[in-house]
């Protein structure tokens, strides 16, 4: 009895979250523009969807940005942890608690204080004031899946790889490298979705006249929804729940790995 | 260690992020700072912080924290039962059912905020579903019910995964003790897994009420624009109004939310969180 109540109340909160995307993702094939009544299925919204300019260059700014932002954090994050090793412990606690800073705080406030930054440095360009600022949050997400990885790892391989002889390059791509790998990866895909993702920073730090998804999105809702943005919306859904799925299921392979 | 030869790699390693840190962390907030606490000439002055007292700005503000604390509320009533649930269940099985409620964390807010603006509107999705089973049409669109629910619906997963893992992180030994020395379930709850679930309810709380508190996205979508969270009013600050000073001035009153919670998460996570 009390099993048959645990999983009613574990689907009704699954219904809760999942059902209003599965209403969007049906609305968006629906042929009728009312939200009320199915008027038969349709792929029209899909094809006026791609059709749009302003959506295809607002896909390319958000695209782009996150693959740059993801290539950089990544890179800046991982040399970052590595180097935390040698550091005393006090710079450790200090680069540390700075990292937190972005996570903890309010996203409008990163926003408009990022936003302040680039107007007194006259940085204009929307692409590059984004980028700057999506690089800044998602460090931190790289370093914390990057971190445990260094705390746990066993330095004592690479001693024996210098011992015997290797190069303390050679014994750094051989031994610490591989050992980093899963963090790196899970890191990377971590700061792609939230770059993807981003909304609040985004819209203080774009300036005018550029847009990505999100704030294309947020400018639609504002005047009004129409159903282009149930397609737009119901890709962006499939594509961020097939990353995150893949995400999921790298780290619990590496979790089973460790067993 | 041998890694570095000497520290001086390792700080050589470490200064792209350090410089990186302080040019677009500290130094922007450093700005928001200085930009609250001056007025156009520049000039010191506590007057940004202070109109935080005007009657519109305070009753946001109070509406803010009232609708934040609401939804805080609810959420932690609905994921409490379900980490529960969810971490008495078998860690093989229940991975991949953990997942699933965790997920939507990371979808976009916007979306997940659209798709209820859709379902409540007045000819929306569920008052035509209501109107065929003949039930009355619900007009909950543009009221603080339907902001409460925009939050509750976004920040949820927040709730329930550091709530899922103190949990069960729980020794079942210390649970079965207490029930061999005469405990019954409601005492074992009550001195045991309510106590050592704290750290993880603190930090749901923290996760939710910030961005709750602070939010200006739902509050337009599903506020109809004519409810005023602080985080609108800081928004038309920058977006529309350009008084940065007070827009500024406004952030920092936000910013000792944040911190008062940043010390209460501290006095609680004494293991200093997964990069300490």
């Amino acid at each position: 009895m009390k099993k048959i109540l645990e999983r009613i109340y574990l689907g009704i909160i699954l219904l809760f979250m999942y059902a209003p995307i599965v209403t969007l993702i049906v609305l968006s094939f629906n042929l009728s523009k009312s939200r009320a009544r199915w008027g038969g299925f349709t792929l029209n919204w899909y094809i006026r969807l791609f059709s749009d300019r302003a959506v295809a260059s607002a896909l390319m700014n958000t695209l782009s940005i996150a693959v740059l932002a993801t290539i950089f954090s990544t890179i800046i994050g991982t040399i970052t942890c590595i180097a935390m090793i040698g550091l005393s412990p006090r710079l450790r606690s200090v680069i540390t608690g700075v990292t937190n800073i972005p996570m903890i705080n309010a996203d409008i406030v990163t926003g408009i204080s990022l936003m302040l930054l680039f107007r007194f440095l006259h940085i204009g360009s929307g692409f590059m004031t984004i980028l700057l600022a999506h690089i800044t949050f998602d460090i931190p997400f790289v370093m914390l899946s990057v971190m445990p990885r260094i705390k746990n790892m066993n330095f004592y391989v690479y001693e024996a790889a210098l011992d015997l002889g290797a190069t303390p390059f050679y014994a750094f791509r051989k031994t610490i490298l591989p050992d980093l790998m899963p963090g790196v990866i899970s890191g990377a895909l971590m700061a792609f979705t939230m770059s993807l993702d981003d909304f609040i920073i985004t819209y203080f730090t774009k300036g005018s006249g550029f847009e990505t998804l999100s704030t294309l999105i947020y400018n639609e809702v504002k005047r009004g929804i129409q159903p282009e943005i149930y397609a737009l919306s119901a890709i962006i859904f499939v594509v961020v729940l097939t990353l995150l799925l893949i995400n999921s299921g790298a780290s619990d392979n590496i979790i089973k790995e460790k067993k | 260690m041998k890694l570095f030869k000497s520290g001086r790699n390792a700080y050589l390693m470490a200064s792209p992020y350090l410089a990186w840190a302080v040019i677009f962390i500290l130094v922007p907030l450093a700005m928001v700072v200085y930009y609250g606490f001056t007025d156009g000439n520049g000039s010191f002055t506590l007057n940004n912080v202070v109109r935080i007292s005007d009657p519109g700005y305070f009753k946001a503000l109070w509406r803010s924290i009232y609708l934040a604390v609401i939804s805080t509320l609810i959420c932690f009533l609905i994921a409490y039962p379900l980490g529960m649930i969810l971490s008495s269940m078998k860690l093989s099985n229940n991975a991949f059912l953990v997942t699933l409620f965790i997920l939507p964390m990371w979808m976009n807010f916007l979306l997940r905020t659209l798709t209820w603006m859709t379902l409540l509107e007045g000819k929306g999705v569920i008052n035509t579903l209501l109107d065929i089973v003949h039930l009355p049409a619900i007009n909950i669109i543009n009221t603080p019910g339907a902001i409460i629910l925009g939050m509750v619906y976004n920040f949820l997963p927040f709730m329930i995964l550091p709530i899922y893992n103190s949990l069960s992180r729980i020794d079942e030994n210390i649970i079965n003790a207490a029930r061999d020395l005469g405990a019954d379930s409601v005492q074992t709850f009550m001195r045991i897994t309510l106590p050592l679930s704290v750290p993880g309810i603190i930090s749901g709380i923290t996760m939710v009420f910030i961005p709750a508190l602070t939010t200006f996205a739902i509050s337009t979508m599903l506020g109809g624009s004519k409810i005023l969270l602080i985080g609108n009013i800081i928004e038309q600050q920058f977006t529309l109004v350009y008084d940065w000073h007070l827009g500024s001035g406004l952030s920092i009153v936000l910013m000792i939310f944040i911190l008062i919670n940043m010390i209460v998460q501290a006095v609680y996570d004494k293991e200093g969180g997964a990069l300490g």
